[in-house]
This record gives structure tokens, C-alpha cells and sequence, in this order.
């Protein structure tokens, strides 16, 4: 039997890994399917070439199917996410001039206080602070916002958050555009490489789970081919079930470096799946834990109140109505599309599939499908919760 | 009379970008503004007030002009990735043909219809120019790993270039490979073997 052809949009990131790993460890072919892959220059072609049907499916920001669905940004048909690829991996970055300031004041860049390191930025830092993300839409752009308003930095008089392609951000450092930014790897690793930034916090430490990268479909395919989709997102899962693991780490860093992916070498992107980052351009390493996850705590699972939390903060800033925008996006998120695909799994699945956000303080055994099943601690840094039902 | 649209075109190269604007200009009156440089793109956009903005889906630069498709963004009436309700394909059409257009809100599609048309044949005829380009490139670094795979067989066995030429023809028949790709693994092994 011929296996199927699916084209896949990704962006060439280390969190891409999913993907990849589903097309070169088999995991694909399992499932009787065949991945093609189309790189993406930009988050805004990944999606269009996804609305407008070019590919099936794609690597994508959490937030841009819910800004579809509130009307921000695109054009074409509308997009769900099926599953979470991974949650975490981004960094917060400054430019070596503010990190010396910082430094001068006190500031001990220990990777895991978002107060200390945020006070610390605010006090630094000039009037507006500038910082660049990869796209208006993105977990990136909205931890940021998120940390720096629950300090008392709110936007948009003292805080500019600016759109920089990655490729682009270390420029826009060195020509004093931005002063910190907030990237997915490898682009924070390749600013201290560069030795123009150093990193300050990894976004886990202002989100314990943030959900990053989703598996994004046309809604109206996703439906039409629940056999195909189905066969995707389960590839998918095991790819993420193998990278959760201390072999699958290092071979997909080999994986990833190859020139149709991220082209970059191993050992840069080995950096953010083992979260030993290089902090500065000195040459100082911290670690990270949970720096990324692609599967463990329940990582794939696509809550719809993770949505919901994400609608909820693009209309704080867009002046769209919080209910409505709420509501809008907590059907993106497919949990029932997801629920089906891996019922013949041995996939451990939570009961609910809305939750309190922020309200795991510890990692925590919950009610699952069969029995019980492990979710991480997914606390904000400041303890706020969010309940899509208020 | 309407006012002419005002076209801005982001393009670095400077042959595509007059490739582009020659295409506009010969549909009818428009102000047309290139910007090469990409450093603070958005203000650059703002800054020229235009009704509609060109550019190239393969630049990376685009995620920036999606800052100002935010309602709250820095121009008075958002901007929007161009559909065409009426027309479905105009889209289809656009992004095929690697051209992003971002149309301001409120824009009838009878006066965006006839600029992007324009465009979209421009930036077909340029992928197409792109194609052969890259093909013939293609061709021409395959002719020199033959030739030095060639080279390399008549040294090692003593035999003429056309008896090199047909065992590399051969071989790649045999192992159902491309001439070039057999090409490739000789050279690449002649190079490890020092």
C-alpha cells in the first residue's frame, strides 16, 4: 500500500522537533504516512500557506489560530490546534550594555526568579522598554506582557514590544532598536554566540507550562479527514514520547542540524533539549530544568482554558471583548479532535479538558480516562490563576 | 476622481524592485514607494501612509507588517491581509505566486483587483526567472562533479573520457541512481581516500 503524502509547514526552530522526528524515526510511516516538508520564511507564510491550503498541516504558535478566531491577522480558512507540540523554550534576552547595568545594580541573573529579574530590568532599563519578539502573536509576546504588567510596567506607554524576525534580532540589538527580546532556539543561544545578548530567564520561570508550538490544521480538513488527521497527531505523539527521552534528546540535535531543517550546528541546538544554555557571551553556563517539554506532564494535550487564558490576554490588549474573545478561542484548542486520535493509544488522557490555569503549584496526579495521570506544575510567577469560567 | 493609491513595495533587491514597480506603473497611476532597507520596517510603512503594501512571501521581514494589522497598531485604519470575498482565487493566486499584499480596511476590491493582478503576473514571471535561474545553476554544478568524476576514473583505470563517461552511465543504470548523484559519491569518496 502507498502511504498518503502529507505537506507540512514548519519554521526552522528546535522546537520543529516533533515534526522531524515523526518523518526521519518512522514514527510517520507507522501510521502509513508520508511527511513532506515545506520551510517556512516567516510565521505569517507558515500560516497562510496553512489557511490557504498549500499544506496540511503545520508547526505553529499557540496564539495564532486563537488571533485567527478573534478576527487578528489571515485571511484564509479558519485553524485549529489538534495537539501542543511542546510547552516552554523560549528566553528572555538583554543586550550585554543593560545586562552590565543590571549587573552594576545587584542583579545575580539566577534563571529562576521572574521577580527578581524582571524588578531588576524594569529598574534598569529606559523609558519605553523595547523588546523584541518573533511575531505579534506569540507565547513569546504574550509572557512578556503578562510578567512586565504584573510588575507594574504596563504597556503601551512604558513598554514597547516590537515584531523582529529572529534572523534579525541580534542586528536589531546592535543597532540599539530593542533592548531585551523574548526568542525560541536557537536564536537566544546565537545572540550570546554573537556576543551581543545575554539571556536572563528562560520563559518556563515566568510560566511553569506555557504552551508554545501547536499542530495546526485547517478546520473544515481536519474534520472532513479525521483518519488522516488522526494518523498525524499520533504520529506526532510518539515522536514527542521519544524525544522525552535522554537518547532522544542528543540524536534529534543530529536530526535537526541537517541542511533541511535548521541547518545550524548540533551542539547549538543541543543547548535547548538538554537546557544546559551558555548564559553569556562569557562563556557561562546555567542550567535549566524543563527548559522544553514534548511530552512529559501531559505537555501534548491542548487544554481548551490554555486557549481561553491566551483570548483572554489578546483582548486585554486589543480592546476586544474579554467573554466573547474567551469564548472564541477556547474552540480552537481540539481536544475532542486529539481525545479521538489517541483513544487506541496507550496515551494517558486527563478527564476534563478545561482547567483552572496557574493553579498547579506542584506537579500533581489528577483524575485521567483510565485512573490517574501526572500533569506538571503549571503556576504562573506571580501565583495569578486564570478560570476560563469567570 | 479618487485619489491615485499609494503602493508601498518592500523588496531589498533593487532589479526586482524596478521589475515590480514597472509592472504597476504600466496599469495606471499610482504612488508607488520601494523600501530596501529593513531596519525599522514597521515606522518606514507608517510613515508613507499607504493604501496598500507588496511584498515577497519568502521575505522574513513580513512577520513585521503583521504588528500593524493589530487594531491598536500604529496605523489609523488596520491593515489586512487581501481577500477578495468575491473572488476567492485573487488570494490563492497572489500567494502562489510568492507575493504577500496587505490592503488597508475599507479598500473597494474594484480598485485593489487591477494592482494586484498586475503584481501577481510580475512576481510569476519573477518566480519563473528564479526557476530557471536555480536550474541552471543546478546543471552546471552537476556538469563539474561529472567532469571531475570522469577525471577521476581516467586516472585511476588508464581509460579514455567517453569509457568514463559510459561506466558512470552505467553503474548509475544498474544501481537505479541519477548519473550526478553517482557522480557525487565518487568524488565524495575520492576526497575522504585522500
Amino acid at each position: 500500500m502507498r502511504a498518503a503524502t502529507l505537506e507540512i509547514g514548519f519554521v526552522p526552530l528546535v522546537d520543529a522537533a516533533p515534526l522531524v522526528v515523526a518523518h526521519e524515526m518512522g514514527f510517520a510511516a507507522e501510521e502509513g504516512i508520508a511527511l513532506e516538508f515545506r520551510r517556512a520564511p516567516s510565521w505569517s507564510s507558515a500560516r497562510d500557506a496553512l489557511s490557504f491550503g498549500q499544506v496540511a498541516a503545520a508547526h505553529m504558535l499557540a496564539p495564532v489560530p486563537v488571533a485567527m478566531a478573534l478576527g487578528l491577522g489571515g485571511g484564509g480558512a479558519a485553524i485549529d490546534a489538534v495537539s501542543v507540540l511542546s510547552v516552554n523554550g523560549t528566553v528572555v534576552g538583554v543586550s550585554t550594555a543593560l545586562a552590565d547595568r543590571m549587573r552594576d545594580a545587584g542583579h545575580e541573573f539566577d534563571f529562576t526568579d521572574a521577580h527578581a529579574a524582571g524588578r531588576a530590568l524594569i529598574a534598569a532599563a529606559p523609558e519605553p522598554l523595547r523588546i523584541g519578539v518573533p511575531f505579534p502573536f506569540s507565547m513569546h509576546a504574550e509572557l512578556v506582557f503578562y510578567w512586565l504588567s504584573a510588575l507594574g510596567r504596563p504597556s503601551p506607554q512604558s513598554l514597547s514590544i516590537r515584531t523582529v524576525p529572529p534572523p534579525l534580532m541580534a542586528d536589531a540589538i546592535r543597532a540599539g532598536e530593542i533592548d531585551a527580546f523574548c526568542v525560541g532556539e536557537p536564536w537566544g543561544s546565537k545572540a550570546v554566540e554573537g556576543g551581543v545578548g545575554e539571556l536572563l530567564l528562560p520563559g518556563c520561570a515566568i510560566w511553569a507550562s506555557a504552551p508554545e508550538k501547536v499542530l495546526a490544521m485547517r478546520r473544515d480538513w481536519a474534520e472532513a479527514e479525521p483518519d488522516l488527521s488522526g494518523r498525524l497527531i499520533r504520529a506526532v505523539w510518539r515522536a514527542g514520547r521519544w524525544l522525552d527521552t535522554a537518547d532522544g534528546r542528543s540524536l534529534a540535535a543530529e536530526l535537526l542540524s541537517r541542511r533541511a531543517y535548521l541547518d545550524i550546528a548540533p551542539d547549538l541546538i543541543e543547548r535547548a533539549l538538554t537546557g544546559r544554555l551558555i548564559r553569556a557571551p562569557s562563556g557561562q553556563s546555567q542550567t535549566a530544568p524543563r527548559f522544553v517539554a514534548f511530552h512529559e506532564g501531559g505537555a501534548n494535550f491542548p487544554w481548551r482554558s490554555q486557549a481561553a487564558w491566551i483570548g483572554g490576554q489578546l483582548a486585554a490588549r486589543t480592546g476586544l471583548d474579554r467573554r466573547r474573545a474567551v469564548g472564541a478561542a477556547s474552540s480552537v484548542f481540539r481536544s475532542d479532535l486529539y481525545r479521538a486520535a489517541l483513544k487506541q493509544t496507550a496515551a494517558d488522557l486527563p478527564a476534563a479538558s478545561s482547567r483552572v490555569e496557574g493553579a498547579l503549584g506542584v506537579d500533581s496526579s489528577v483524575a485521567g480516562v483510565r485512573g490517574q495521570t501526572t500533569l506538571w506544575r503549571n503556576a504562573f510567577f506571580d501565583g495569578g490563576t486564570f478560570d476560563p469560567a469567570l | 476622481m479618487l485619489d491615485p493609491l499609494t503602493i508601498v513595495v518592500v523588496e531589498p533587491d533593487p532589479e526586482r524592485a524596478r521589475l515590480i514597480v514597472d509592472a504597476l506603473t504600466d496599469a495606471t497611476d499610482y504612488r508607488v514607494h520601494v523600501i530596501a532597507e529593513r531596519a525599522a520596517l514597521a515606522r518606514q510603512i507608517v510613515q508613507r501612509k499607504p493604501d496598500l503594501v507588496l511584498i515577497d512571501v519568502a521575505d522574513p521581514s513580513r512577520d513585521v507588517i503583521e504588528e500593524l494589522t493589530l487594531a491598536s497598531g500604529p496605523l489609523d485604519r488596520p491593515v489586512a491581509l487581501f481577500v477578495d470575498r468575491s473572488d476567492e482565487g485573487l488570494s490563492t493566486a497572489a500567494i502562489e505566486a510568492g507575493l504577500s499584499a496587505y490592503v488597508v480596511d475599507g479598500l473597494t476590491p474594484a480598485r485593489v483587483k487591477p494592482v494586484l493582478d498586475a503584481a501577481i503576473a510580475r512576481f510569476r514571471l519573477m518566480q519563473r526567472m528564479r526557476a530557471e535561474l536555480a536550474e541552471t545553476k543546478r546543471a552546471l554544478e552537476e556538469r563539474k562533479v561529472i567532469d571531475r568524476a570522469k577525471g577521476l576514473l581516467m586516472r585511476a583505470r588508464g581509460i579514455p573520457e567517453d569509457e568514463a563517461y559510459a561506466l558512470l552511465r552505467r553503474t548509475a543504470m544498474d544501481q537505479g541512481r541519477r548519473v550526478a548523484d553517482v557522480a557525487e559519491a565518487l568524488v565524495t569518496a575520492a576526497g575522504l581516500l585522500g
